[in-house]
């Protein structure tokens, strides 16, 4: 249903569906796997203390497996596919949003996802399907040259340290910001919250609709 | 009762698209490049940040296998090597008695076999010839076995290879004790061939009359593992 007149502040908006957040959960929850089992395999120090190297290669090998599996579900989910399409378009208030200098300060009113998570969902996307990629040459390396191997695990190795630093920031965020978190909890967050951080959007849920809307 | 959003309308350029798309490509690069890109970093790290390759292998460190589930360990005290077999004398080596033995020290690359190269490591210890000279092995035995303690990995060398004076019963890399995870306290460096020959967590030494393959030459690697020129690689040699 759509709300017409005076809507009170205290309204909850719904944001996430439920599969949406259950998509979030799961990439999550293997991203995490996969991350702990890394330092396990990869940095000398961690290795020694942890040891067990069969079983975290084989663990961090299936949850890679695993990654894209709630992505490629969530394909068939209408709410997810409305929340792709909107993180995959940039309009000019999202460039203007990007550099301006104030950008936290709700002046210039975003839609439902501001221009940094816009980015950040492109990038997690793209290093998803760089690391399953790299990480399958690793883990089948007899069927490719050996220029080929050591190119993947040049990648392999790099990009996991800008996948760290992505999921810092990505954390630090929702860490401070509870009610955000709670749109991914619960799947819904206050309309004062949704006007201030998410302008754009939050006048979504007060326009009639309309012809116009396809 | 909460309120639902309307269906999106959504205008705006495919930036996310692009984002994803361009970084396939540098994917793609990166694994073309890859190779040339890893020695050029390592080259440059190790003259700059020479630690920090200890706590990040893609900066020209060692990558640390193992082939059982932990890092094997043993007391120092209790350690021995064993040289047995095709000898006059048995020993049982404590490392006060390596110590005692004539040392050697060398620096060469490691090269391993899945690609990764560590640069110019300070190797000490005894030539494994000297071990050998001093048990008095049958120089006419053809080969050797080696075996580790951690109970699961051996290796094995013909007793030519074994008599170069490139191939060291390590117990030292960068001038410290070889340590845990490096296969301490006592490892075998084979300094041309690629770095499965170089088994870690050594403990025992036989001369036998026929090479025996070992642990990953039983998986499929060469048992003569010359670098660049074995398993189907093209890595510069150790010099």
């Amino acid at each position: 249903m759509v709300a017409t007149t005076n809507p009170s502040p205290d309204q909850r908006v719904a944001r996430f569906t439920r599969g949406v957040r259950w998509t979030h959960r799961s990439v999550t929850v293997l991203m995490l796997i996969l991350l702990a089992t890394a330092a396990g395999l990869y940095i000398p120090d961690i290795s020694a203390i942890v040891g067990n190297r069969p079983i975290l290669r084989n663990v961090h090998i299936v949850s890679g497996l695993l990654l894209p599996i709630p992505l490629v579900l969530a394909v068939f989910l209408y709410a997810f596919r409305q929340d792709a399409t909107r993180l995959n378009r940039f309009t000019p208030d999202d460039w203007r949003w990007l550099r301006s200098r104030n950008r936290r300060s709700g002046t210039i009113a975003v839609g439902k996802f501001n221009a940094g998570q816009k980015l950040n969902a492109a990038f997690t996307l793209g290093a998803i399907i760089v690391m399953l990629v790299t990480g399958l040459i690793m883990w089948q390396n007899a069927f490719f040259p050996d220029d080929i191997r050591t190119g993947a695990t040049f990648v392999h190795d790099w990009l996991t340290f800008a996948i760290v630093a992505m999921v810092a920031g990505h954390t630090w965020m929702a860490l401070n910001d509870a009610e955000a978190r709670r749109g991914m909890r619960t799947g819904s967050v206050s309309r004062a919250w949704a006007t201030r951080e998410h302008g754009q959007w939050a006048e979504e849920f007060t326009e009639e609709p309309s012809a116009e809307r396809n | 009762m909460e309120t639902k959003a309307p269906p999106a309308r959504v205008n705006g350029s495919p930036v996310g698209r692009r984002v994803v798309l361009g970084m396939l490509g540098l994917g793609a690069a990166g694994i073309a490049v890859g190779r040339y890109a890893t020695e050029m970093v390592s080259s440059a790290v190790a003259s700059t940040v020479p630690g920090l390759s200890a706590v990040i292998p893609a900066t020209g460190g060692f990558r640390i296998y193992t082939v059982t589930n932990n890092y094997p360990g043993v007391d120092p005290k209790v350690y021995r090597l064993g040289v047995y077999g095709k000898v006059k004398t048995e020993l049982s080596l404590s490392l006060e008695d390596i110590a005692a033995l004539p040392q050697t020290r060398m620096v060469k690359d490691f090269q391993c076999v899945t690609g990764w190269r560590v640069d110019d490591v300070p190797w000490s210890g005894v030539l494994l010839s000297d071990v050998l000279t001093a048990a008095g092995a049958d120089l006419e035995s053809t080969a050797l076995r080696f075996f580790s303690f951690d109970g699961a990995y051996t290796e094995s060398l013909t007793m030519e290879q074994a008599l170069r004076p490139d191939v060291l019963v390590a117990t030292a890399m960068w001038d410290k004790p070889v340590t845990r995870e490096h296969g301490g306290p006592v490892r075998l460096y084979m300094a041309p061939m690629y770095g499965y020959k170089s088994l870690k967590w050594m403990s025992g030494i036989e001369v036998v009359d026929a090479v025996v393959p070992g642990y990953w030459e039983q998986r499929g690697y060469d048992i003569d593992a010359w670098v660049g020129a074995s398993n189907g690689r093209n890595d510069e040699p150790i010099a």
